[in-house]
């Protein structure tokens, strides 16, 4: 029990620090809150089974899908976010747009019926004495490899340093000589690479259905802005805490599957209460 | 006699100058005539539909749209309002036209629930917070399915009228009732203020602006609205379930909003009459491609008239003087309030 807690939260966290931090990322530089983030990791699970079923192997189809999903991505945000980026409110029902559109396309390709997508990695093995999942393990790797990297790009490189001077004052970057809209550009490739590994990753862990964006974009969500919107030290916490939450809620509590999403929010609310910036956000004065 | 005279004077004067004005005129007359053209079961329960979105969409818009508390939350208010006329219904038998008006008072209750903690917040971070109650109550619907329904939610609530047109004549009364009054108040000094806290709040704040008093007063106003819709949607529609509380619910406001055009309160009604009948056409021709062209249609409106339908077409067939900003038909050479030439 408690070693299937420890092993789901950290799986579950491991998947939703990856699509928060994309999203985080997305937000900091491009000040767009893209509501479609998780539709592309739906899309990229569609793109796995696709793939697998036709015969290809796993990092073949690993590499198309994401490939293909930031060719979908960019184009969707070049021809209809990027001309509103100013407007908030019209952001906002323009990423939804895109999500439903998303959506409707895998329900006319691919039907509305639940797939399934054979294990990369089937079988189990025994660390210390626990049973572990061989596709548990390489998720997990496989998000520690992508958060890592990211992290080094951020902190190591010209390119993030760019990527971190747009996301304090996009203005000022500007003037300093980096060119603004093509690091927006990369950043959003950089969150579709992450959204769609993310999709790779629970492709064969969980029933892939043309409505399964809308549960983890709402614990994105929260996840981060529990963080603090702009701090993805705090987005990679907010998914880990909520990450736990849901599976403790899940294993403990009886009839816990409807309360998930209530009780992972209801953190979300009480932190609210006692920060209002989220655990690592700028307080409102250093806001821009 | 008098009245009448005055009456039509002031139509004159304050109506038939203004071509947004002419339209909406003509829009109110044609939704009241409508059931002598036709009474077709069919298009009454589109418009009344159509109606009663229409009211849910103008009480986002004035929350949002004139106070700028983004709320993607909203579904809360619709669905407490449903629920609340429902449970009162099923457990202690009262009469439609009882639990109606209780259901938005709860529903403005819980506008200051939400309203309350949502006070600190500012920007994402509302809209994110606030996007959590209505998905909150739902677990807490599922959690007492004996009291709530559960899953299934609450049927067989009672009509408001025995017939099709006796609703239709009552939610279209109710609905062209509430708008007016959210253009009046959004119009009113009170507009005015919640356009301040929108723009600048730091500026209101020091201009002597009782933020919290207003901001409050915005969710209330707003919850009341929704509320009196979500009820009347329960007791049209017949059943309040889980489905009035979840995630496109609450997003739906924002799109008939933002596509007719946010902080007008008739750009949400326009959203509603445009996108609810067309959504529900396609749904009978193309069955399986009503979303998808839903989506691009929204996709390419927004690319092409950032502000909205509505604001669009103001702007194409009025402009505002630049010295009074009264407004005027384009066709004017000079103000209609204060003779400024308008072009030169």
């Amino acid at each position: 029990m408690v070693a299937d807690i420890l092993v789901n939260g950290l799986v579950r966290s491991g998947v939703y620090a990856m699509l928060a931090v994309g999203f985080g990322l997305v937000f900091g530089v491009g000040r767009v809150l893209n509501l479609a983030h998780t539709a592309f990791y739906m899309v990229a699970s569609y793109g796995i089974f696709h793939f697998v079923a036709t015969g290809l192997g796993t990092p073949l189809a690993v590499f198309l899908t994401s490939l293909g999903v930031i060719a979908v991505g960019l184009a969707l945000y070049k021809f209809f976010i990027e001309p509103v980026r100013e407007m908030e409110a019209t952001v906002l029902i323009a990423t939804l747009a895109v999500a439903i559109l998303l959506q409707e396309l895998l329900l006319v390709f691919f039907g509305s019926e639940i797939r399934h997508v054979p294990a990369a990695f089937p079988g189990y093995s025994r660390i210390a004495g626990v049973r572990l999942g061989n596709q548990e393990m390489a998720t997990l790797v496989l998000a520690a490899i992508s958060l890592l990297g990211t992290w080094l790009v951020l902190s190591r490189t010209r390119l993030g340093l760019a990527i971190r001077a747009a996301a304090q004052d996009r203005e000022v970057a500007n003037l300093m000589g980096i060119n603004v809209n093509r690091v927006t550009t990369i950043v959003m490739a950089l969150g579709f690479l992450l959204a769609s590994l993310a999709g790779a990753a629970v492709a064969p862990l969980l029933p892939v259905e043309p409505r399964m964006w809308m549960h983890p974009l709402v614990i994105v969500l929260a996840a981060v802005v529990l963080g603090g919107l702009g701090s993805l030290k705090g987005s990679v916490i907010g998914a880990v805490i909520l990450a736990f939450a849901e599976v403790l809620v899940v294993f403990l509590v009886p009839g816990g599957s409807y309360l998930r999403t209530a009780i992972a929010l209801l953190i979300m609310v009480c932190v609210f209460l006692v920060r209002p910036e989220g655990l690592f956000g700028a307080g409102a004065t250093e806001e821009r | 006699m008098y009245h009448l005279r005055s009456l039509i004077r002031q139509v004159r004067a304050e109506v038939l100058v203004l071509p947004s004005r002419v339209i909406a005129l003509v829009f109110v007359i044609g939704l009241l005539l409508f059931p002598l053209l036709t009474q077709d079961p069919y298009l009454l329960r589109m418009l009344i539909l159509a109606s009663l979105f229409s009211i849910y969409a103008a009480s986002w818009d004035l929350l949002a749209g004139y106070a700028g508390q983004i709320s993607l939350g909203h579904a809360l208010f619709f669905g407490v309002g449903a629920y609340t006329t429902a449970l009162l219904g099923l457990h202690l038998g009262l009469h439609p036209y009882l639990t109606v008006p209780l259901g938005a008072v709860v529903a403005t209750l819980a506008g200051l629930f939400v309203g309350v903690p949502c006070l600190r917040l500012r920007r994402h971070y509302l809209a994110l917070a606030t996007l959590a109650f209505p998905l909150m109550l739902t677990g807490i619907v599922f959690m007492f399915p004996n009291f709530s329904g559960g899953e299934g939610g609450i049927w067989r609530i009672g009509r408001l009228a025995s017939t099709r047109v006796g609703e239709y004549y009552l939610i279209v009364g109710v609905m062209l009732v509430a708008v007016f009054s959210l253009w009046r108040i959004a119009g009113s000094r009170v507009g005015l203020i919640f356009h301040a806290i929108r723009e600048d709040e730091v500026a209101a704040r020091a201009l002597g602006i009782n933020i919290v008093r207003y901001k409050l007063l915005a969710f209330a106003i707003s919850g009341f609205t929704a509320g009196v819709a979500g009820a009347l949607y329960a007791h049209f529609a017949r059943i309040a379930g889980p489905s009035n509380l979840d995630l496109f619910m609450s997003f739906q406001p924002v799109i008939w909003t933002i596509f007719g055009g946010a902080a007008t309160i008739y750009g949400p009604v326009t959203g509603v009459f445009v996108l609810y009948p067309l959504l529900d056409s396609l749904h009978v021709l193309l069955p399986q491609y009503r979303m998808l062209l839903f989506a691009l249609l929204i996709l390419f409106i927004l690319r092409f008239m950032p502000q909205g339908v509505t604001t669009w077409i103001r702007d194409a067939i009025e402009t505002s003087c630049p010295s009074c900003r009264v407004r005027n038909a384009a066709t004017r050479r000079a103000c209609r309030a204060c003779g400024t030439p308008l072009r030169n």
